[in-house]
């Protein structure tokens, strides 16, 4: 099955990345933009059939690699979860 | 104890690239070779003091440090630290040792997002005991090189108020005449350097290793880690 893993900074964790891109996108004529904040998404593979069990395993990952909680949040998606 | 009776052993990731800077300065200071232990390995020889150095350990994916602080040795270092052992993260170091929780906080994008590469002025701060702080001067000024992408101290406010009532920071940028301005990177409360809560580990961005001698621009550095290295030996 596939895990889908999304990283995303906290509230009020600065990320000077989005800054930048809401200002380009500013310059650029989008002025509606008034904050832009970059994640991640974290792609999994994983020999597992059991829907609950992948999603717990994969906490686990997030937990203990994938995401640093003092700064980051992160979510789950079961690709193949009916 | 002596100085060259002193058993260092620095971490080598792959990325790794002041592995040597910080052997060749130490042995300078002690005329004894510090191991250098590849980060495959299981175990970690008993030693004195444990150096995660600098460098982009495993390219700096994921995040500075993530990987490098889950690989096999550093459940041995972990297992130093646990016993009271004393760990020095620089650069990457403490990047690697934020990832392990063996000092709080984060260290994220530099908040001008360039690479910084220069000279920065540190004010040494009254700190609980440790090793890292005792034989120096508090408020004493040191000058040493940084050079990161990733120093930006970061800490819950709740978080950065324990660290300064617990006497936790080592180090803050400060301002200079010469150098200008002090905060290099956005870093809170201009934390340059932090120890862990039984001062026995510290990390810190800037690079004492390239301040041993005048040819470097100058031997912060060498006094630093002197100092630290006697405290470890009294």
């Amino acid at each position: 099955m596939q895990a889908i893993v999304n990283i995303v900074l906290k509230d009020g964790v600065l990320d000077p990345q989005g800054r930048a891109i809401s200002h380009s996108l500013n310059d650029l004529g989008f002025s509606e933009v008034s904050d832009v904040r970059v994640g991640k998404q974290i792609l999994l593979e994983i020999d597992e059939n059991d829907p609950a069990r992948l999603r717990q395993r994969v906490a686990r990952m997030c937990e203990t690699l994938l995401a640093n909680t003092v700064i980051e949040n992160y979510s789950i998606v079961v690709a193949d979860e009916k | 104890m002596t100085l060259s009776a002193l058993r260092v052993a620095i971490i080598v990731f792959p990325g790794s690239n002041c592995d040597r800077d910080i052997m060749v300065a130490i042995e300078q200071l002690t005329s004894r070779r510090p191991a250098l232990v590849w980060h495959k390995e299981a175990s970690l020889e008993a030693a004195d003091l444990v150096i995660i150095p600098g460098g982009f350990s495993f390219g700096d994916y994921l995040r500075c440090g993530a990987l490098a602080g889950r690989s096999p040795i550093m459940n041995a270092v972990l297992d130093h630290a646990a016993r009271g052992g004393a760990v020095m993260g620089i650069c990457n170091g403490f990047q690697v040792l934020t990832e392990t929780g063996m000092v709080p906080g984060v260290l994220i994008r530099n908040a001008e997002l360039k690479f910084a590469c220069r000279n920065v002025r540190l004010q040494v701060c009254k700190t609980l005991a440790s090793p890292f702080t005792s034989k120096l001067a508090i408020n004493k000024n040191l000058t040493l090189p940084i050079a990161h992408n990733e120093g930006n101290y970061f800490a819950e406010p709740g978080e950065l108020d324990q660290l300064e009532g617990e006497g936790q920071i080592a180090f803050r940028y400060t301002d200079s005449s010469i150098i200008g301005k002090a905060n290099p990177n956005g870093a809170a409360r201009d934390i340059a350097g932090v120890i862990s809560r039984n001062g026995r580990v510290i990390g810190m961005m800037p690079h004492p290793e390239r301040a041993m001698s005048d040819l470097h621009g100058g031997s912060d550095g060498a006094y630093f880690l002197l100092k630290s290295l006697e405290a470890l030996v009294s």
